[in-house]
């Protein structure tokens, strides 16, 4: 059986749909006051684990992609990558207005001197590239090879984005060991059909 | 410390009147957005309200009740209100250990009879950069050690949390080393600031709070506030406690509250005051430099942070 690609392209708006949904949920339930009692720093949690599943996702995709019946799976990566850089853009706003209130100069000697902010920050310019060259024309411009090399960014930024998470934890590691893990398994995988099977 | 109305000049209002503007400006956008986000504050017309400083409000018993580290009981802020329900905390007694002319074992129902508790209200300041201020009722911790009298070699006092893995999910992983383990220079236990809690909001102590018994030292990142205590030694060496021997590198034994020393992971020179949308400045020792700063006189703060 063959996963055809009209089915998922025809799945697409339902996908993007709840793919935005928790980002939704969580902004009318911060409005209402019903994000616990620490908001700011739940809504920040929650946008950054999302956009770090979802950067997975995209990855997984690409590994599963190279087995012919799941071939079509390609068609629904770049939505899933713009929505996980919709997140990043979510939670880094949160960041800025919610948690700092636009105090810029605090802002940037956060970004300077604390690693795990560093870090994210990073990952937030590292995804401009990506984002930048998304559309069917810019990949027709820039050449599909070229793209495809500026793509590889995708696992830096996952790498990256672990690695906030990881440095952010105070005592128990395991949720960003275990991305960090799946991340380092997809790597290895795809290392191992372009390098080892070709 | 009370500082009256009548103190207030008006010049310092002048001088940060930009930092007023900006915040009207946001407070506007957030009023819109929604009450909530700014409401939860206890009334001020509480029965503790004269003894809540000029700047503090008390947070909310909810708050105060549900947003807890105690990783004993799991490491979410939620997870010691609901993981706590099977910890007994009666009966329960203390062991007085190490240089002191009295050890042995206090029951925790002696030692409410014997002390006065009274009401203390305290900003509490997370090494995290979040705060809250708390109505605590309890004893100083000085009335004790003058009662089991250590020995002058005495020079620092060590705390330690029981450690009942059964009860305690948190214990049956080695998210840190159990048990948890505090310490006060001798002087810093006896200040009359450092108190030991037994209840707030004129409650006993919940479980998640550090029943039946809890150190709070107001002026130190919440973690050296242990919680649950079953012995107390005296001892004539610095302590090895818990987040040190965890991390060297990020915490050392002194943790005093200090904006000036930033944590790698968390700056220390702004806080969330928990119920508020604006971050406040830290204050140097959390505000009570006036009454504590002489322990600290001839030390580098940056070294012994």
């Amino acid at each position: 059986m063959i996963l055809s690609t009209k089915i998922v392209k025809r799945s697409k708006p339902i996908i993007l749909l709840l793919l935005l949904l928790p980002s939704m949920l969580w902004g009318v339930m911060f409005v209402q006051g019903n994000l616990g009692i620490n908001p700011i720093e739940k809504l920040m949690d929650e946008l950054g684990q999302m956009a770090l599943r979802l950067i997975i996702v995209t990855l997984i995709i690409s590994s599963l992609s190279q087995y012919k019946f799941l071939r079509s799976l390609q068609n629904i990566r770049r939505m899933i990558g713009l929505t996980a850089f919709y997140y990043v853009v979510c939670h880094f706003l949160t960041y800025i207005v919610l948690d700092h209130f636009f105090n810029w100069k605090f802002i940037i000697k956060d970004i300077v001197k604390r690693p795990f902010i560093t870090f994210g920050f990073i990952n937030f310019i590292l995804f401009l590239p990506l984002v930048l060259t998304s559309t069917n024309a810019m990949v027709k411009k820039i050449t599909f090879k070229i793209w495809k090399k500026i793509h590889y960014l995708i696992y830096i930024i996952a790498l990256l984005a672990a690695l906030h998470f990881y440095l952010l934890t105070k005592a128990d590691k395991t949720e960003p060991l275990v991305y960090l893990g799946i991340i380092l398994l997809l790597l290895l995988w795809r290392f191992y059909y372009k390098i080892i099977r070709k | 410390m009370k500082i009256f109305g009548s103190e207030i000049t008006p010049y310092k209002k002048y001088l940060t009147r930009r930092q007023f503007i900006q915040s009207s400006i946001a407070t506007s956008i957030v009023s819109t957005l929604s009450s909530n986000l700014c409401a939860t504050h206890e009334k001020q017309d509480n029965q503790y309200s004269d003894q809540v400083s000029q700047n503090d409000s008390l947070n909310t018993y909810e708050e105060i009740t549900t947003y807890n580290n105690f990783y004993e009981f799991g490491v979410e802020k939620s997870d010691p209100s609901s993981n706590a329900g099977q910890f007994e905390s009666r009966p329960w007694s203390i062991n007085i250990e190490g240089l002191v002319q009295k050890p042995g074992v206090i029951d925790f129902e002696d030692l409410l009879k014997e002390n006065t508790i009274e009401d203390r209200i305290y900003r509490l300041r997370c090494v995290e950069a979040w705060s809250m201020v708390i109505p605590w009722q309890g004893f100083s911790l000085q009335q004790l050690i003058n009662k089991v009298q250590p020995l002058s070699n005495a020079k620092y006092v060590e705390f330690e949390t029981v450690y009942r893995p059964e009860e305690m999910p948190g214990q049956r992983r080695n998210i840190l080393q159990w048990p948890y383990i505090e310490g006060l220079r001798m002087d810093e236990a006896m200040h009359p600031l450092t108190i030991l809690s037994t209840g707030l909001y004129g409650y006993d102590l919940l479980n998640q709070n550090g029943a039946p018994l809890r150190l709070v030292v107001p002026w130190k990142y919440g973690f050296k506030s242990i919680k649950s205590i079953v012995a107390i030694r005296f001892v004539d060496s610095e302590p090895k406690t818990t987040w040190p021997l965890d991390n060297p590198r990020e915490y050392s034994f002194y943790s005093n509250v200090n904006p000036n020393v930033d944590h790698p992971r968390w700056t220390q020179a702004t806080e969330r005051r928990i119920g508020e949308f604006f971050r406040r400045p830290t204050l140097m020792f959390n505000g009570y430099e006036e009454e504590v700063s002489y322990l600290y006189k001839n030390m580098d703060l940056t070294k012994y942070y």
